[in-house]
C-alpha cells in the first residue's frame, strides 16, 4: 500500500519538475558544476601527485643521493678565466667514509659525463654512467637482454657498456646492439646488454631538480673503465673559451636498509661529509622526504579543492531552497486542494523533498558524467596523468544527494506547515 | 454532552461548536457561538444565511479542515474535535467528499488524474481503479475528455470534474460551499441535478448557497445568523433507507 503511494509521490515529484524544465536545469547547474569540479579536480590533483610519487619512487624511497654540485662562488669565475681548472665534489674517499654510516647497505659510486655516442652514422647525446655493478640493485631497473657490467668488467677496465632500451633503438635501428661495439670519444666499447628501468619504460627525459640521470640515452660503464679513458679531469668547451673541471664522483647514491634508517642517516651524512668539504659543493637529496613533502601538498591540495567543491555545493544547494521556496509559494494552493482530498503532512513532505532530491540526484548524475569525462580529456590533449578515484566520485554523489535532503527539508516542512484552509484561500 | 445522548442515527452531529479566530488582544472574531447540528445519513442538507454568518466555517469544520474552539464534533460514532493532524487527512480522504465553489482542480493534472488525487494519498493501486474513474468521467458526462487540462474545460465542466473526483473514494458526505456560485443558471443546474442524484443515490449531502432555488431541493434548510443556527425549515422528509444507522468499521 505503502509502496503504490511512494511510487505515485515520485512519479508526481518527477513531472513537476518536467513541467519546468529550463528551471529544473538551471537549478540543477549549481549541483552539476560542483560535482564535476570535484571529480575533475581531484583527478587531476591525484594524477599530478601520482606523477610526483612515480619520480621519486624512482629514485629510490631506501636511497640518499648525493651530487657534486659546482660550488657557487667559483662558477662566475671561470666564465672569465681562460684555462682555469676547478676542483671540486665528491671524492673516492668520500664513498669509503659513507660505507661507515649506520644503516648504510651499499654506497653506488657514479661518474657522469655527457658525451655523443655513435653507432655507424648514428649519434646520440648520452650520459656515460661510470658505475659499479650492483647498481640494478640499488636503482630499479631490468636486464631486458644480456647482462649488466660485471666484476671482471670493473677489474679489467674492460671497454664493455649496457644500454638503455630506447637507446638501443635509436642507435640500432636494424642491427642486434649484443653483436657490437659503440664509439664513445676515442674509443669503443662493447654492448653486452640492454637495460629498462622499471616502471618508466615510457617516461621522456625531463629537465628538474630531483630528477636523477635521464631516463633514457643512458650508457653504462665500469667506474674504473670510466677513470682510465675520460681521465679525472674533464674539459668543457663553451662559446671558444674552454674550462676544465676535476670531479672524481659525481654521485653516490647511498641505498639504506630500511626507511627509518634514511631519516637518520641524512644528517649523519652531511656531518661526515662536511668534515672534508669547505665549500658548499655538494646536496643531498633524499626522496623519502620528498615523497613526503608531494603527500603532504596532496593534502593541502585537496583540502583547498575540498572547500571550493564545499563553497559550490552550498551554493547549489541555496539555489535549490531558493527555487523550492519559490515553487511553495507559487503551489500553494494545489497543497491546500491535496490536503483537502486526505494529503498528510508526511505526503507534502515527501513530495517536495523528492523533487529537491531528483533536483540534485540527478544535477549529480551529470556532474559525474561530465566529471569523469574531463579529466579524460584532459588527458588525451595534454597527456597528463588524470586519475578518477572511485572514492572522489562516491564523495561527489553522495553529496550532492545530501545538499538535496538538508536544502530541501526546510521548504517540504514549510508547504507541509500550511494550514489547508489558508493554503486553499490562496491566490 | 455524553455520547449517550447522540442521536442514533445520525452521521453528522455537532454540540455546541464554536470557531473563535484570534486576531489580536482586542480583535476576537466568534464566527461560530455554539452550533448543535444532527445530519442524518442520506439526508441532504442546505445551509443559508447572510454573509458572514458563518456558513462556509461551519462546512470547513464539518469537512475537517479546520478544528473548532469548543463544543465536539461526531462523525458517525467518532469525536472528531480530538484527532490529530494525520487522522484528521485520512478522514478527509475517505469519508468525506468535497466541492468548492472556485472548483479548486490542480491546473497542471488531466482531469483523469484530478479525479485521482484522492485516490494517490490512499495508497492504492491507480491502475486497479482506471475503470472506476471512467465510470465516474461518465457519470459527469466528460468521458471524452479526460486527458484536457482544467483550462480547456468550461466552469460547468470543471465543476463536474470536481463532483467525479469527491466521489473517487466513495465517501459518506458531500460537502459543496456555493457549487454554483461561479456558474450560470442552466450549468448551475446541471450540476445541481448531477447533486441529486447522488444523495437519491444514499450520499449524505451538506451544501452552503445564497439561492432559494438551489435550497429547495434540499430535504432540510438551515439559516445561520451570526454564528448561531437561526431558523430550520423542512421541505421534505428523508426517505427511509433500509440502514439508517451508520456502522464505523
Ligand atoms: N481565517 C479567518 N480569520 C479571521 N476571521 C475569519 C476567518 N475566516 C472567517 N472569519 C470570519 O468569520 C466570520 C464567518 O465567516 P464565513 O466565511 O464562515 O462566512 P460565510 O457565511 O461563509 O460568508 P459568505 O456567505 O460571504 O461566504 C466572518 O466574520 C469572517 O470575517
Ligand atoms: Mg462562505
Amino acid at each position: 500500500m505503502l509502496r503504490f503511494q511512494f511510487i505515485g509521490t515520485v512519479k508526481l515529484g518527477i513531472k513537476s519538475l518536467l513541467l519546468h524544465k529550463l528551471r529544473s536545469v538551471l537549478t540543477m547547474l549549481g549541483i552539476i558544476f560542483g560535482v564535476c569540479s570535484v571529480i575533475a579536480m581531484l583527478a587531476i590533483g591525484e594524477g599530478a601527485s601520482y606523477e610526483a610519487q612515480e619520480r621519486i619512487k624512482k629514485l629510490g624511497s631506501n636511497n640518499i643521493i648525493i651530487n657534486s654540485i659546482k660550488p657557487a662562488e667559483e662558477s662566475g669565475q671561470t666564465a672569465s678565466t681562460r684555462g682555469f681548472q676547478i676542483d671540486y665534489g665528491l671524492t673516492y674517499r668520500d664513498g669509503a667514509r659513507l660505507q661507515a654510516i649506520p644503516g648504510a647497505l651499499r654506497v653506488l659510486p657514479m661518474r657522469i659525463i655527457r658525451e655523443n655516442v655513435r653507432f655507424s652514422r648514428n649519434e646520440v647525446p648520452c650520459q656515460v654512467i661510470g658505475t659499479l655493478p650492483f647498481y640494478p640493485a640499488v636503482v630499479g631497473m631490468d636486464v631486458v637482454r644480456g647482462r649488466f657490467l660485471c666484476e671482471m668488467d670493473e677489474l679489467h677496465e674492460n671497454n664493455v657498456c649496457v644500454v638503455t632500451a630506447g637507446l638501443a633503438q635509436r642507435l640500432f635501428p636494424y642491427q642486434d646492439p649484443l653483436q657490437h661495439a659503440v664509439k664513445i670519444a676515442e674509443f669503443y666499447y662493447r654492448v653486452v646488454g640492454i637495460v629498462r628501468e622499471t616502471g618508466t619504460a615510457e617516461q621522456r627525459p625531463q629537465t628538474g631538480q630531483m630528477e636523477g640521470e635521464p631516463l633514457d640515452n643512458n650508457v653504462y660503464i665500469p667506474l674504473s673503465t670510466s677513470r682510465v679513458r675520460f681521465g679525472e679531469v674533464l674539459m668543457k668547451r663553451a662559446a671558444g673559451s674552454f674550462s676544465a673541471e676535476k670531479v672524481e664522483l659525481h654521485r653516490i647514491t647511498v641505498q639504506m636498509e630500511g626507511m627509518s634508517a634514511v631519516e637518520t642517516a641524512d644528517p649523519q651524512i652531511k656531518q661526515v661529509l662536511n668534515r672534508f668539504h669547505d665549500r658548499n659543493d655538494y646536496e643531498t637529496v633524499v626522496p623519502l622526504e620528498l615523497l613526503r613533502q608531494a603527500e603532504a601538498t596532496k593534502r593541502s591540495f585537496n583540502m583547498v579543492l575540498g572547500s571550493i567543491a564545499a563553497i559550490s555545493l552550498l551554493v547549489g544547494g541555496i539555489g535549490i531552497m531558493n527555487i523550492m521556496l519559490a515553487s511553495v509559494t507559487e503551489r500553494t494552493r494545489e497543497i491546500g486542494i491535496r490536503r483537502a482530498l486526505g494529503a498528510k503532512k508526511r505526503d507534502i513532505i515527501t513530495q517536495f523533498l523528492v523533487e529537491t532530491v531528483v533536483l540534485s540526484i540527478g544535477g549529480g548524475l551529470i556532474g559525474v558524467t561530465v566529471g569523469v569525462v574531463i579529466p579524460f580529456l584532459i588527458t588525451a590533449f595534454t597527456g597528463r596523468i588524470t586519475i578518477v578515484t572511485a572514492y572522489s566520485i562516491a564523495l561527489a554523489f553522495g553529496i550532492s544527494g545530501a545538499v538535496g535532503i538538508v536544502f530541501g527539508l526546510y521548504p517540504a516542512r514549510a508547504a507541509a506547515d500550511l494550514d489547508p484552509i489558508e493554503a486553499l484561500r490562496h491566490e | 454532552m455524553t455520547a449517550s445522548a447522540l442521536q442514533p442515527n445520525a452521521m453528522i452531529q455537532t454540540v455546541g461548536l464554536e470557531k473563535t479566530y484570534v486576531l489580536g488582544a482586542e480583535n476576537i472574531v466568534r464566527a461560530l457561538r455554539g452550533v448543535d447540528l444532527a445530519v442524518t445519513q442520506g439526508s441532504y442538507v442546505a445551509i443559508m444565511g447572510p454573509s458572514g454568518s458563518g456558513k462556509s466555517t461551519m462546512l470547513n469544520l464539518l469537512g475537517c479542515l479546520d478544528r473548532p474552539s469548543g463544543g465536539s464534533y461526531f462523525l458517525g460514532a467518532e469525536d472528531v474535535s480530538q484527532m490529530d493532524d494525520d487522522a484528521l487527512s485520512e478522514v478527509r480522504g475517505r469519508r468525506i467528499g468535497f466541492i468548492f465553489q472556485s472548483y479548486n482542480l490542480i491546473a497542471q493534472l488531466t482531469v483523469l488524474e484530478n479525479i485521482q488525487v484522492p485516490l494517490v494519498y490512499q495508497g492504492v493501486d491507480l491502475r486497479d481503479y482506471e475503470e472506476r474513474c471512467q465510470e465516474l468521467a461518465r457519470l459527469v458526462g466528460l468521458d471524452d475528455r479526460l486527458d484536457h487540462r482544467p483550462n480547456q474545460l468550461s466552469g460547468g465542466q470543471q465543476q463536474r470534474v470536481a463532483v467525479a473526483r469527491s466521489l473517487v473514494n466513495d465517501p459518506l458526505i458531500i460537502l459543496a460551499d456555493e457549487p454554483t456560485g461561479n456558474l450560470d443558471s442552466k450549468t448551475g443546474r446541471e450540476v445541481l441535478d448531477l447533486i441529486d442524484r447522488l444523495n437519491r443515490g444514499g450520499k449524505t449531502i451538506v451544501l452552503v448557497t445564497h439561492d432559494d432555488h438551489v435550497a429547495e431541493r434540499a430535504h432540510r434548510v438551515i439559516h445561520m445568523k451570526d454564528g448561531r443556527i437561526d431558523r430550520e425549515v423542512v421541505n421534505r422528509p428523508v426517505p427511509e433507507t433500509p440502514e439508517a444507522t451508520f456502522h464505523h468499521e
